[in-house]
């Protein structure tokens, strides 16, 4: 087989090999300029994160705006502090309100940011103070069976 | 030692002594493989500087593993897509079909079956050119001629399989998701949006395909290194090749394997 | 080292493991000469082959190679000497994957940097020398076993080496070939000026061609003299070698026990 020919096919290999890659990033990573955009930490103390996890996305209207970066525990107010990144792009107020929401009912576990009014904008490091911790299913229920008995036999 | 009577007590001594012989010889043989690395990374400057060397292994490993890469990953996503539609669909939540064969895909099948496949294609077609050279004295004739065996012949194997294995994971890996959306969206029906759309949110570049790569690269290096230095270790008679090509196969299925679990409870921790 | 040696062997010593090989050995090799190394199968012809070239290092004793000693040369500096030698493998060893003219062009193109055009000029001849200038664009595949053989030596003098080492060139062949490459070996050095070596057991052929020969026998060096002292020789092994008889100093028989012995074994024992 010529040098020639042999390269040829070789560059071939190659170059589907890479495209494989590409599409492998592209549409099943999803990776956008998004990815490697800037990003500044913003902090959050809940009472209860549920099952959250790290690299969990951090929403506004639904839309991804940073992702989970951290989860501590703080021993001292015994409430977990959760560091996530956002992207530079987006600036959210100093009374935003910060949520732990579901998913569907057992989808996996996502922050929730709701801006509220406020004319300053949080910097990087801030602690956003307005928080609503995860909804647990078993206390959920157990509250719905308190009200119920509260309720007594009414029929 | 003194010599022992009883019959059962020397059949002990004599298993105790088996199986010290073998973990020497083990260590003795994992010695080699070392030496025998660092060798090839010192003399593979011409796999690169004349790179024609590299390319044609390229050819030989890569390109003509292709067909055999891609057909196999086209059915396992196929089988990937019927499976996880049937386990998917009692719970409801058959949209998530795409991200069921993405990650099996690239997280661990592309990766460990492609290198199964790449072992037992191109490493069994690198250990017996190697070893047939060997026997019929034409790394011998070459060392001779002052042209080192290893650089010429052994390291641009090595890195035409070290770079070809990772392509060849990322394709098995494209043409297995193509095959679940063969099975699941074109067949069965499930809704083509949901399933790019989950799969993009749920597979992570970093974290699901990164270390998919990460992996096949790893494998790559392990079967090439295992595949060449059978074939440069080969007995060299014919008896000798055939067994050393049996045993680039069975020992890189098992390095596969191994590293496969520890590389990924590794990645698992680190996430 | 007087100047007209080439190569010098003295008082050498081999083992595999604990297996001597060779029990010391010495030898010198005229320059512009061709000698024979002769012996039995087995008898470490070939190991001494492979520790002048460098590729096995001596348990004691000199090898020296145009003034250099061979087993103490660093690794860069045995491959400059090993550009200057040339070695014709007992089966050929040409690399099959290429045609008979890469394979002659191999050393060109890596030691060299020799235009193509040149090369294939270069090539062109050392082929014609060999007679085989018209079976440049086969493979190795396609060559009988006497053409494969006189395809090595094109390569094997492909750089003009100073030294060419023989390793069994005549094993295999049919007469007519056998003829061939010995004529070849003959011409060739004298053309190029070379010195040659060549280990064989075929005795007959050599004593045709050769300058000297030496004689080997279970690591040792048992006689030497030039062919007309050979024939004439009255040493029992060269008399047994050069008439080829079964039996002589080199026994028929592998050691063992008396026959009688083996085959009636207790019995004779406990009757006796």
């Amino acid at each position: 087989m010529s040098r020639k020919l042999l390269d040829l096919w070789v560059g071939i290999f190659v170059a589907m090999g890479l495209a494989g890659v590409l599409f492998l990033a592209l549409k099943v990573g999803n990776i956008s300029a998004g990815n490697f955009a800037e990003t500044y930490p913003l902090t959050a103390k809940f009472a209860n994160i549920g099952g959250l996890k790290v690299r969990a996305p951090v929403k506004s209207a639904g839309v991804v705006v940073g992702r989970v970066a951290d989860i501590r525990f703080d021993a001292k107010d015994y409430e977990a502090v959760v560091t996530f990144h956002i992207n530079e792009s987006y600036r959210f107020p100093k009374d935003t309100f910060a949520l732990i929401l579901t998913a569907g009912l057992l989808g996996e576990q996502y922050i929730g940011l709701d801006p509220g009014g406020d004319e300053k904008m949080l910097q990087a490091n801030d602690v956003i103070t307005k928080t609503q911790s995860a909804v647990v299913l078993e206390s959920l229920i157990s509250q719905f069976m308190f009200n119920k008995a509260s309720e007594g036999p009414t029929e | 030692m003194s010599e022992p009577k009883h019959g059962a007590w020397s059949t002990v001594v004599a298993m105790v002594t088996h199986l010290g012989h073998r973990v020497t010889s083990a260590l003795q043989q994992l010695g080699f493989v070392a030496r025998f690395f660092v060798v090839l990374l010192l003399s593979s400057g011409q796999s690169f500087r004349r790179i024609h060397l590299t390319i044609r292994e390229l050819y030989f490993s890569g390109f003509q593993s292709l067909l055999i890469i891609m057909v196999s990953g086209l059915f396992i996503g196929m089988v990937l897509g019927m499976q996880g539609y049937e386990t998917l669909q009692r719970y409801g939540s058959a949209d998530a079909l795409g991200v069921l064969v993405a990650l099996s895909l690239v997280r661990e099948l592309g990766p460990v079956v492609a290198g199964l496949l790449f072992a037992s294609r191109a490493g069994s077609a690198i250990t017996a050119e190697i070893g047939l050279m060997k026997a019929t004295e034409q790394l011998t004739a070459m060392d001779m001629m002052a042209v080192n065996p290893i650089g010429r012949v052994v390291a641009p194997r090595f890195w035409g399989g070290v770079i070809s294995m990772p392509l060849l994971a990322a394709l098995f890996s494209v043409a297995g998701i193509f095959g679940g959306y063969l099975i699941g969206v074109v067949f069965i029906g499930v809704d083509e949006g949901a399933f790019w759309s989950q799969m993009g949110a749920s597979v992570d570049f970093y974290h699901d395909i990164w270390s998919g790569i990460i992996k096949s690269f790893v494998f790559g290096i392990a079967v090439s290194l295992i595949a060449v230095f059978e074939g440069y270790d080969a007995v060299p008679t014919a008896e000798g090749v055939s067994s050393s090509i049996k045993s680039t196969v069975v020992q890189s299925a098992l390095a596969i394997l191994a590293l496969d679990f520890v590389l990924t409870s590794f990645m698992l921790r680190e996430a | 080292m007087s100047d007209d040696n080439l190569v010098e062997i003295k008082d050498l010593d081999f083992a595999y493991d604990d297996r001597p090989i060779l029990k010391g050995i010495s030898m010198q090799i005229p320059r512009g000469k061709v000698v024979a190394i002769m012996g039995g199968s087995g008898c470490g012809k070939t190991t001494l082959l492979r520790l002048i070239g460098g590729q096995l290092k001596p348990s004691r004793g000199e090898v020296l190679v145009d003034g250099l000693s061979v087993p103490k040369l660093r690794h860069d500096e045995l491959y400059d000497l090993r550009r200057r030698m040339g070695m014709l493998f007992q089966f050929g060893a040409l690399f099959t994957d290429i045609s008979v003219f890469d394979n002659v062009a191999y050393q060109m193109r890596e030691h060299t940097d020799l235009p193509e055009e040149l090369i294939r000029d270069l090539v062109l001849l050392k082929l014609n020398a060999v007679g085989l200038r018209g079976a440049d664009q086969l493979m190795p595949a396609e060559l009988s076993g006497g053409m494969a053989r006189r395809v090595a030596l094109a390569r094997a003098i492909s750089l003009d080496p100073m030294l060419i080492m023989y390793d069994e060139p005549f094993a295999g062949l049919d007469p007519i070939s056998l003829g061939v490459i010995g004529q070849l070996i003959r011409k060739l050095n004298d053309a190029l000026g070379a010195t040659s070596i060549m280990v064989t057991h075929d005795i007959q052929e050599s004593l045709q061609i050769v300058d000297y020969i030496y004689f080997m026998s279970d690591g040792k060096v048992v006689a030497m003299g030039t062919p007309d002292e050979i024939r004439a020789s009255q040493h029992p092994f060269v008399h047994q070698f050069v008439f080829a008889q079964a039996d002589g100093p080199v026994p028929f028989h592998y050691p063992a026990k008396p026959l009688v012995e083996e085959l009636l074994g207790k019995a004779a024992h406990e009757r006796a």
